[in-house]
């Protein structure tokens, strides 16, 4: 299968090495990865900020990327909601929402593809150690993938998976919302990092999650705090020997 | 900003900074989701119910009209009184009419959103009528003087002691501050007051338009004392309660106490036909059925959202809400508090005014998930930003929006932009945090990844040379 990687903004920016494990990991599956040259980003931002027109130019943009392949695999569960859950909405009524429901029919999140897709939960990872799991709320609602990353975890050699109590709350990131109402997201944040806090006693050395804006808040709060944990997207979990 | 926003921003600041109420907040729901979730799951499929409750009330809401005009018409067959108003000020009118016209001195009032939402408290009392409230939560945030803090739990933010401060103040010394006691001393005085009033004034669950019958669901008994006891009972009703079928409520009234207290059924479930009827010896002489829009069809009118008038009250969506946990009830400064009232306010009294709440959301939608009647909640959220955009924008954010725009639909000027973001954010870490860092929103309680040495586009033209030295 010939696979296009979409690689969000921030993750090409602030987290490459989670967009290169994740090739790795299909690569290593035997598939072939692209990387689409002219692809920027999904538009969430002025999306979700209720700018629908002003996002349209970028989501059109990403149409135009991938307009030529076959399966599209996103790095992160909120960015491929975009593609896959929201740009039909977004170009409704316009020329291009043909092209944004193709878009979305072929579009996967990473592990989404992984285990659905390709019906593949062993990849043959190693990784020594217990981590716990967050649930990106993009990935875990709007997507429907609980069970996904939790299926090719259980599958690491070595990896033990400590579930966290608040597994399921929202980290409080939610794009433009995190710096609007900075107060709230980070009380939230607070929430949320004290249940992971609770998994440390338990042995727990690392946060895995399927989203990197979730962990980018995350990881951010807790070593504000002082109290660092490392952070790893899913595919740099899936990516160790 | 308006000043409406900047009254929520200046509470947010100081309930988000409150960790030990928060604290609180967050121990006083797990009660709830212990019982709640193993009920939910008591269920032959939960999910199915919600499926036919969201189709029921879909079909409530959108033969709207046909099925008010069959409640009117059984409920007045029984000498039930029906108004319909369209505005809080004709619902508050045609009360404070029928207190002077009845010559009422004394008012109980059970507990009703809608009696907040058009502040008939405030009207009744600017005309000099008393009224006690007396659900035991709305009775104590009474005394205090205070709105409710969620629409089915009034009082859920305060702790024992300080409800007993709350009774000493205004009762004097009432012994120690366990439940059953201060409940034994909220009972003695609002007996005084059931036995005193003339008029009870209270909400419904829900409207049986076959039957035209209200239905309240309780769990303290004081509703079926406020709708029997005093000789005129008035019960303001929003039109988006009314059920087609008296069947209905076999799947609604287990709904409800499942997913608003984690009760499999309410502790008292009563239905309301009508005034005392000839060779009846008990009830009141007077029932009064005031249907209210104030807005509602409003939301009626919006296809996108019309399913925000399913809501049946429950509070599900407040319960597991992150922002209702950490910024509580009050902050939000409506009578809905949490998703469905950051969904339906801006509808009901002004999108501008009010779009703030939809904005104050990660759109996490756990609200969506935990709907019994499926309401699109998070979406609905992202819709009015879009809408209130749509109306009336900010101009900067426009701008911003507008410059990102231009920048991002031209890959040739992004790959540029982008190898410049390297070396960017290595300038950004030796300020961050500073008082001109420009992101500092962010910087001020969370720190910034370390910046790579390559973005991923480098890594993968590197990567993709060695693999093929000659391309």
């Amino acid at each position: 299968m010939n696979v296009s990687l979409f690689v969000p903004c921030f993750v090409d920016q602030l987290y490459p090495h989670a967009a290169l494990a994740a090739a790795q990991v299909i690569e290593g599956l035997g598939h072939t990865v692209t990387v689409p040259e002219s692809q920027t980003c999904c538009g969430q931002p002025a999306f979700n900020s209720g700018y629908w027109d002003e996002a349209r130019p970028v989501a059109a943009q990403m149409l135009q990327a991938f307009a030529g392949a076959d399966v599209v695999v996103g790095v992160g569960g909120s960015c491929s909601a975009m593609a896959k859950r929201f740009m039909p909405e977004l170009f409704q009524g316009t020329p291009q929402e043909e092209e944004a429901k193709a878009l979305a029919g072929k579009t996967w999140e990473f592990s989404e593809f992984l285990v659905r897709k390709l019906g593949v939960e062993d990849v043959g990872a190693r990784f020594e150690g217990k981590v716990t799991f967050h649930d990106g709320c993009h990935g875990l609602r709007e997507l429907g993938l609980k069970e996904p990353p939790r299926a090719l975890l259980r599958h690491v050699r070595g990896l033990e998976l400590v579930e966290m109590k608040e597994a399921e709350t929202c980290c409080g990131f939610g794009g433009a919302f995190s710096v609007k109402f900075a107060a709230i997201s980070t009380a939230m944040a607070e929430v949320k990092c004290e249940s992971i806090l609770e998994t440390l006693g338990e042995g727990v050395s690392c946060i895995v999650s399927n989203d990197l804006s979730c962990l980018m808040q995350i990881t951010g709060w807790l070593e504000k705090n002082g109290k660092p944990v490392r952070g790893m997207h899913l595919a740099e979990v899936l990516a160790s020997r | 900003m308006t000043g409406i926003v900047k009254l929520f921003r200046r509470d947010v600041r100081g309930t988000t900074a409150d960790t030990p109420r928060r604290t609180f907040i967050r121990r006083a729901l797990s009660g709830y989701f212990a019982k709640r979730y193993p009920l939910q799951d008591a269920y032959a499929d939960w999910q199915a119910a919600r499926t036919t409750a969201a189709a029921i009330k879909f079909d409530a809401v959108n033969r709207l009209d046909t099925h008010l005009e069959t409640f009117a018409r059984q409920a007045e067959a029984r000498g039930t009184k029906v108004f319909f108003a369209s505005t809080g000020a004709q619902a508050r009118d045609y009360v404070l009419a029928l207190c002077r016209e009845q010559g009422v001195r004394s008012i109980v009032k059970a507990k009703t959103m809608t009696g907040e939402e058009i502040h008939l408290n405030e009207a009744l009392e600017k005309e000099g009528y008393g009224v006690v409230e007396s659900d035991l939560g709305e009775y104590i945030v009474q005394l205090r003087k205070e709105h409710p803090y969620h629409f089915v739990f009034p009082c859920m933010h305060l702790k024992r002691g300080e409800i007993r401060a709350t009774f000493e103040k205004a009762l004097g010394d009432v012994g120690s501050d366990e439940p059953e006691n201060l409940t034994m001393v909220a009972r003695r005085v609002l007996r005084q007051e059931f036995l005193k009033a003339d008029l009870g004034i209270s909400g419904a669950n829900f409207l049986v338009a076959e039957t035209g019958q209200i239905s309240i669901t309780e769990n303290e008994g004081n509703a079926r004392l406020t709708c029997a006891l005093p000789r005129i009972h008035v019960a303001l009703v929003g039109i988006e309660k009314v059920v087609p079928r008296f069947e209905d409520l076999a799947l609604f009234l287990p709904m409800l106490g499942t997913a608003g207290a984690g009760q499999a059924l309410t502790g008292y479930n009563t239905l309301y036909a009508g005034p005392r009827q000839p060779g009846e010896t008990d009830g009141p002489e007077e029932f009064h059925v005031i249907l209210l829009d104030n807005h509602r069809t409003r939301l009626l009118a919006d296809p996108e959202q019309r399913d925000a008038l399913h809501c049946i009250r429950c509070g599900a969506c407040l319960n597991v809400c992150p922002i209702f946990k950490n910024i509580g009830g009050h902050a939000y400064g409506t009578t809905y508090q949490g998703p469905i009232g950051s969904v339906i306010t801006p509808h009901l009294r002004g999108l501008q005014d009010w779009k703030h709440l939809s904005g104050a959301s990660s759109l996490c939608g756990a609200c969506t998930e935990t709907c019994p009647v499926k309401i699109d909640l998070h979406h609905h959220l992202l819709q009015n930003r879009r809408n209130a955009v749509r109306e009336k924008g900010v101009w900067w954010e426009r701008l911003l929006f507008q410059g990102f725009g231009l920048y991002a639909s031209h890959a040739a000027l992004w790959r540029f932009g982008s190898r410049l973001a390297v070396p960017g954010l290595k300038l950004h870490s030796r300020f961050s945090g500073a008082w001109f860092d420009p992101v500092r929103l962010w910087t001020k309680t969370r720190t910034l990844p370390r910046p790579p040495e390559r973005t991923f586009r480098q890594l993968w033209a590197e990567r993709q040379k060695q693999k093929s030295p000659r391309a």
